[in-house]
């Protein structure tokens, strides 16, 4: 398994050290000579110093054997060109890019990388996510974000508390996986009666996650 | 009949090209995203001049890209040219898009993707040689 990583930086850093240790044979490639040499000097990798977007630095890098590409560069239009030309000149079947302008995620998308990840789009769903409910643990997202997996508690000012699932009023595609009370585990059904400090599993997508919330905790501060 | 045209990159080749599409009477929206290069533009340029970077979308919905008949992508860097153009036409559906990319190994792969790619280093490559041939 070959793993190709463009940029500088700790995130680079950090992120060869992971690949490194699953077992990934892992290329750097650098355009900042310093952190290059920062680079070999400290990581079991292969470091490239050059431009990454060029094709003849990608072939040196290995880009033919790579099954996967991750661009992390300060620019949009680097990392976007970084990843065609491993797609299309050397068909490396997973490109990831990191995308500074929240819009461009889709864009990217459209245009052939695999996955788009924008950090500033990110921190503000956490933010506003977190802000609103205290009682609420984001778990993970999967689907490249289409569905969230969340733990909630309900609390003394929950509506949900004494009631059955059927009578608060759900979304059709959200989901109460789970409920966990004590130390018991239930598969709960529309009949199933909450109760104070029941922990629960849900599964929501961004269109009623918030319709959800509210149904089981009530308002948000 | 006039046409609307979109520039992004207002250095040498922009300016050059705004001023003569201009002239030839379409309508020409110039982007850089450095002011002072407007300032190459003669007085007699009569379009638009949009002070942003041309590889955000909004700032190509300002330049109402959507209604444009073609763009032209003419900044310094081939990634910056390669995103724009791209941009114009799959998000905008821009009808003609052309882009400079100077690294002909960059040209070559575009070209197969089906996008209109200027090379000046290939151009001016191919003049070189010419000129050798008609010496001889």
């Amino acid at each position: 398994m070959h793993a190709i990583i463009l940029g500088q930086g700790k995130s680079v850093y950090h992120l060869a050290r992971r690949f490194i240790s699953k077992g990934y044979h892992t290329t750097i490639i650098s355009r900042d000579a310093a952190a290059a040499r920062n680079f070999s000097r400290k990581l079991k990798a292969t470091v490239v110093h050059g431009d990454g977007t060029d094709p003849g630095v990608l072939e040196e890098a290995g880009a033919r054997r790579a099954s996967i590409l991750v661009s992390l560069m300060m620019e949009d239009q680097d990392n976007l060109v970084a990843c065609q030309l491993a797609k299309e000149m050397f068909g490396v079947p997973r490109t990831v890019a990191l995308v500074l302008d929240p819009e461009n995620e889709t864009v990217f998308r459209q245009l052939g990388v695999t996955v788009a990840i924008s950090v500033a789009h990110m921190l503000s769903q956490i933010i506003e996510e977190q802000v609103s409910y205290e009682d609420v643990i984001n778990l993970t997202s999967l689907a490249q974000g289409k569905v969230a997996l969340t733990e909630v508690i309900l609390t003394e000012t929950a509506p949900a508390v004494d009631r059955e699932l059927r009578e608060l009023g759900l979304p059709r595609n959200a989901l109460v996986a789970t409920v966990l009370r004590n130390d018991e585990v239930i598969i709960p059904h529309g009949e199933t009666r909450l109760r104070l400090y029941d922990r629960l599993l849900i599964l929501t997508q961004p269109g009623n996650h918030g319709q959800v919330l509210r149904a089981l905790l009530g308002e948000g501060e | 009949m006039s046409r609307y045209v979109i520039i992004a990159g207002c250095g040498r080749l922009g300016s050059l090209l705004a001023e003569e599409l201009s002239r030839a009477g379409d309508s020409v929206v110039v982007i850089d995203k450095d002011e002072s290069r407007f300032a190459r533009l003669s007085s007699d340029f009569s379009g638009f001049r949009i002070h942003g970077d041309a590889t955000e979308l909004e700032v190509l919905r300002q330049a109402k890209a959507d209604r444009a008949d073609a763009l032209i992508a003419a900044t310094s860097l081939d990634n910056v040219n390669l995103m724009v153009a791209q941009v114009a036409r799959v998000v905008f559906h821009v009808p003609v898009v052309v882009a400079r990319v100077f690294n002909p190994a960059r040209e070559a792969i575009y070209r197969r993707l089906g996008l209109r790619v200027v090379c000046p280093t290939k151009l001016s490559a191919n003049s070189f040689l010419a000129a050798l041939q008609e010496e001889e």
